[in-house]
């Protein structure tokens, strides 16, 4: 197999023994996003001269033998709201076409410092608005496992390059399912940390509250590799989250017996495919049979969850997207005065579903329809909160499909957004409730990936990774590979 | 009867005030006013995307200092809002603010006017940003065909403080206005330059029939940046009422502005056209919370304020007047302060203080911080004056030489040999070549005529300059005579 599909522990490990370099590593992935991205369009951006500039930096550092950054060396791509200084970042909107922010987000920082090579930037629907990526400015991000499929989103194209081996992470922003129900679509691991866990700084807001970037990786490893780089308390953002950050890797134990795990019985409601219910049942009963106590349990508010939360990721959108004006920076229509000139620059440098949802949020927000609205939802929320609460008082972690069904076709739900915010149901209460959540692949369903989604208590992402790593080390389904262009990329197990 | 005998003025007003704080309320970027147009500025004050705003905790304390200096509660539990509304100036659309948790609440100041001793309530204080400034090639906005946007002053702290509808004339709203900025220059949290902008009003007025108890319908007029503009308002925006009121016709509840060239206010928006703020927590910050802790160690950083110093002054032997005139301005109090340090006598020190040195100042127009006389020289200089080294009148010229050259006086007086002749052998020779020379006015005064010996000492001080010590010259030249 070719080094672009290993996993960033085994890149590690070939770096350091200089088995490979950071150059021929990036150039390999370079040479796959040539190949496989015209048709998969995953990147917004290719960064080939920095990435290259950057990889040479690693391999001196490697052949001096000089103090290694976390993840030095390993090539990697950003969704396109992560602002990454004098690279453009867009959004996936046509406000921001041509806006290369003077600043980088703290997890570009962090990225840099820990010596990760930057591949590029990733599609996403338009300021992370959507669940399949087809709000795009750009491109339509197609599921490398079948190109008539949508790839998820928002974070589509943070998910396709994992999966096709064009990045060996990637990082994506989860607002309500935006990590883990693309992961889920792609077969990869995918993280929503908990609220403030990762800095917002330089992430281009959709709903501030609700915000929340992670990492999708090929591995459950990987990916507390990456949480570990990325994780910690940042004094940019007033809602980062001061803690003891554990060493994510030590909680990878294939071992979980004894843990108790809760099956929230709302979850597998009317919506949900019957053939994703099968597969997660079979990924229940290997957990039973690793030894896990397993029970029902129930988030009796989760019905409310949806209108709630499409109050306040609107309200607060609605506010956050105020600033593209035209005034200083991004996309600027002319008009006859300075009213005429927002209104023309608003109305054609967004898209239609970020337009729906900012009149949505203004709606909920005025005068006189605060209470009944805004405020209920964040009543909503607490109650939300609340089930959660009781819940772990039973249980470690709780489990449920990332999503009611596999990936679907493009168009198949754009035409109906509301049929598109319902698919939402099994990951928004996640956000409301500020806990975190991994989807790890569970299988196909008809040639299509399906995830498994756990979920834990605030600041409990280690629980999540040790029965997710349990999970993987004892289930192939993270093995599996998408064929592309009639061309087999791996078959079977490493 | 005229038109002002049959109604009454209700009036509130809001008051902004800039916070002197080194940097902006949510980010490093300095405060300092002027600068080159958007020279200081951040992502953060900027809007950019992806920028978040730290609350500076420095805000905070100035917030909690004013509430204090106003007697105010300050709140355990405060938060920010937003205040969603576009304008070019505003550099996210929004303004983040304070709505329905502010952190200063029910307080309030004493006025007296006439005599007379108010209480004016303050419902409450919170803190928000400034925004940018507007520069156009035109008039306004709407008659430009350029305008450009400077936002150095956007995310400067401001302070807004709303007071109750609780005065009746203007003189009360002058009063108030300040007694007010006068609090806040003490406290040391604002420098209230209002011709840099620092302090601006909006002016809730509205009328009603005298006797009545229920509030007419107001108007607000907004942005005004002077006491002599809110005077002009008022008394505009009151003339108007009354001519509606008087024509039968309804006040219109409406946003107004001050035309300060044609003085008169012009109305902005009505109720109806009223922006919907959409105000909703800000869910980029944390809310605010103060334990008393806090709240009492910012307590024991008050300094003394006005009225508790006129009163120390007036226990001192100053009379009200001139305690009241002392006090007025933090930094004249100070210096008043220090000076009594150095010189016991309180009220030969605010003689001087009210009369030559501020004098020296108003001519050379120069602030009392920035005074070359320093309050121990003027405490030195009061001291050579009453151990007789010097007389009052050659005080005053010492003391201007001060001005000029920031000198010790003792100095000033070795060095030109101003100081008193106080030696009676010396005086003696003196006087009595003035009486040699002056036969008839020794016979005048001699014959009953008093004036005489004024013409005689006259003479004396003459023949020594000035010099002479004027007590022990009378006393002399008394025995001399006798």
């Amino acid at each position: 197999m070719g080094v672009a599909e290993k996993s960033v522990s085994e890149l590690q490990e070939l770096l350091v023994q200089k088995e490979v370099s950071s150059t021929e590593l990036t150039k390999a992935y370079l040479e796959r996003i040539q190949r496989v991205d015209p048709e998969l369009q995953a990147y917004l951006t290719v960064l080939e001269n920095q990435a290259l500039v950057q990889a040479a930096e690693a391999d001196r550092k490697i052949a001096r033998g000089e103090l290694l950054g976390s993840l030095e060396g390993i090539p990697m791509a950003l969704k396109d709201n992560m602002c990454t200084e004098g690279v453009r970042t867009s959004c996936a909107s046509k406000m921001l076409e041509n806006f290369i922010p003077p600043y980088n987000a703290t997890v570009t920082d962090r990225l840099r410092t820990a010596g990760a090579i930057l591949l590029g930037k990733l599609n996403m629907d338009e300021f992370a608005m959507g669940s399949s990526t087809e709000n795009s400015y750009f491109a339509k991000t197609r599921n490398p496992w079948d190109l008539k499929y949508v790839p998820g989103g928002s974070s589509g194209g943070s998910a396709v390059a994992v999966a096709a081996d064009e990045a060996a992470f990637t990082l994506g922003s989860d607002t309500g399912g935006s990590i883990r129900q693309p992961a889920a679509f792609c077969g990869v691991v995918g993280m929503k940390p908990t609220y403030g866990v990762v800095s917002r700084y330089g992430l281009i807001a959709f709903a501030s509250s609700l915000d929340q970037i992670g990492p999708l990786t090929k591995t459950v490893r990987d990916n507390a590799l990456v949480l570990n780089t990325i994780a910690g308390y940042d004094p940019l953002d007033s809602t980062s989250v001061s803690f003891e950050k554990p060493d994510y890797t030590k909680y990878l134990i294939n071992d979980i017996k004894g843990l108790k795990i809760g099956i929230p019985k709302e979850y597998y409601g009317a919506g949900i495919d019957p053939d994703v219910a099968k597969g997660i049942q079979a990924g229940i009963q290997t957990l039973i049979d690793l030894g896990a106590e397993v029970a029902e349990c129930s988030l009796p508010h989760t019905e409310y969850a949806i209108p709630a939360y499409y109050l306040i990721a609107t309200a607060e959108a609605s506010s956050n997207l105020a600033r593209y004006d035209g005034v200083r920076y991004g996309y600027r229509a002319e008009a006859e005065d300075v009213l005429g000139m927002f209104k023309k620059t608003r109305a054609e440098g967004f898209g239609q579903e970020v337009k729906r949802r900012i009149m949505l949020g203004t709606y909920a927000l005025s005068s006189g329809y605060y209470d009944a609205y805004y405020l209920k939802a964040q009543k909503v929320r607490t109650l939300i909160k609340q089930d959660f609460d009781k819940a772990f008082e039973r249980f470690d972690v709780l489990l449920s499909p990332t999503a009611p069904t596999a990936a679907f076709k493009f168009g198949e739900k754009s035409a109906n957004p509301l049929a598109m915010y319902l698919s939402d149901i099994t990951t928004v209460p996640i956000n409301l409730a500020g806990i975190p959540a991994i989807s790890v692949p569970a299988g196909l369903v008809n040639g299509l990936p399906i995830g498994m989604q756990l979920m834990g208590k605030a600041l409990a992402e280690e629980t999540l990774y040790r029965v997710a790593y349990t999970f993987e080390q004892n289930t192939q389904y993270h093995t599996l590979k998408p064929k592309l262009s009639g061309e087999v990329l791996t078959c079977g197990s490493r | 009867m005229g038109v002002a005998d049959r109604y009454e003025m209700v009036c509130g007003l809001e008051v902004h005030v800039e916070l002197q704080t080194k940097t902006k309320i949510f980010c490093g970027c300095t405060t300092e006013f002027g600068g080159e147009q958007n020279t200081h500025v951040c992502p953060v004050c900027l809007g950019m995307p992806g920028a978040l705003p730290v609350l500076n905790r420095e805000v905070v304390n100035y917030a909690i200092k004013a509430g204090l200096a106003l007697d105010c509660e300050i709140a355990e539990f405060s938060k920010f809002d937003r205040k969603n509304y576009f304008y070019p100036d505003l550099s996210k659309n929004y303004q983040t603010s304070q709505f329905d948790l502010p952190i200063c609440i029910k307080g309030g100041l004493e006025i007296e006017v006439d005599g007379e001793k108010k209480w004016i309530g303050i419902t409450r204080a919170h803190m928000e940003e400034d925004a940018g400034k507007l520069v156009h090639s035109g008039e306004t906005i709407s008659t430009s065909d350029e305008s450009s946007v400077d936002y150095n002053r956007a995310g400067v702290p401001l302070l807004e403080i709303v007071s109750e509808p609780d005065m009746r004339s203007i003189p009360e709203v002058l009063a108030y206005l300040e007694k007010l900025v006068q609090i806040l220059e003490y406290t040391e949290v604002s420098d209230c330059r209002m011709e840099q902008g620092s302090v601006r009003f909006d002016v809730n007025v509205s009328l009603r029939p005298i006797g009545s108890t229920t509030l007419g319908t107001r108007t607000e007029t907004k942005n005004l940046n002077s006491f002599s503009s809110v005077r002009r308002c008022m008394e505009y925006e009151m003339a108007r009422q009354a001519r509606v009121l008087e024509a039968g016709e309804n006040v219109i509840q409406e946003t107004r502005t001050w035309d300060e060239g044609q003085g008169v206010t012009l109305s902005l928006r009505s109720k109806e056209e009223a922006h919907d703020y959409r105000y909703f927590p800000e869910p980029d910050l944390v809310p605010l919370v103060i334990d008393r802790e806090w709240v009492e160690a910012i307590r024991k950083t008050l300094p003394e304020l006005p009225a508790a110093r006129r009163t120390r002054l007036q226990a001192l032997g100053l009379s009200v007047y001139d305690a009241t005139v002392i006090t007025q301005a933090k930094a004249l109090a100070d210096f008043f302060d220090a000076a009594l340090a150095g010189y016991g006598d309180a009220k030969t020190l605010a003689n001087w203080v009210m009369g030559d040195f501020t004098r020296l100042l108003n001519t050379n127009q120069c602030r009392v911080a920035d005074s070359p006389v320093s309050a121990n020289q003027l405490a030195e200089l009061l001291a050579l004056m009453d151990k007789g080294t010097i007389s009052g009148k050659i005080a005053k010229s010492v003391l201007e030489e001060m001005y000029c050259t920031g000198k010790d006086p003792n100095i000033i007086v070795k060095e030109k040999g101003l100081a008193q002749i106080s030696d009676e052998g010396a005086l003696l020779g003196i006087i009595d070549g003035v009486l040699a020379a002056n036969p008839q006015s020794v016979e005048d005064y001699r014959a009953g005529k008093d004036r005489a010996i004024g013409f005689l000492v006259g003479q004396i001080m003459k023949a020594t300059k000035g010099q002479a010590n004027p007590g022990l010259v009378n006393q002399l030249l008394k025995e001399k005579l006798s």
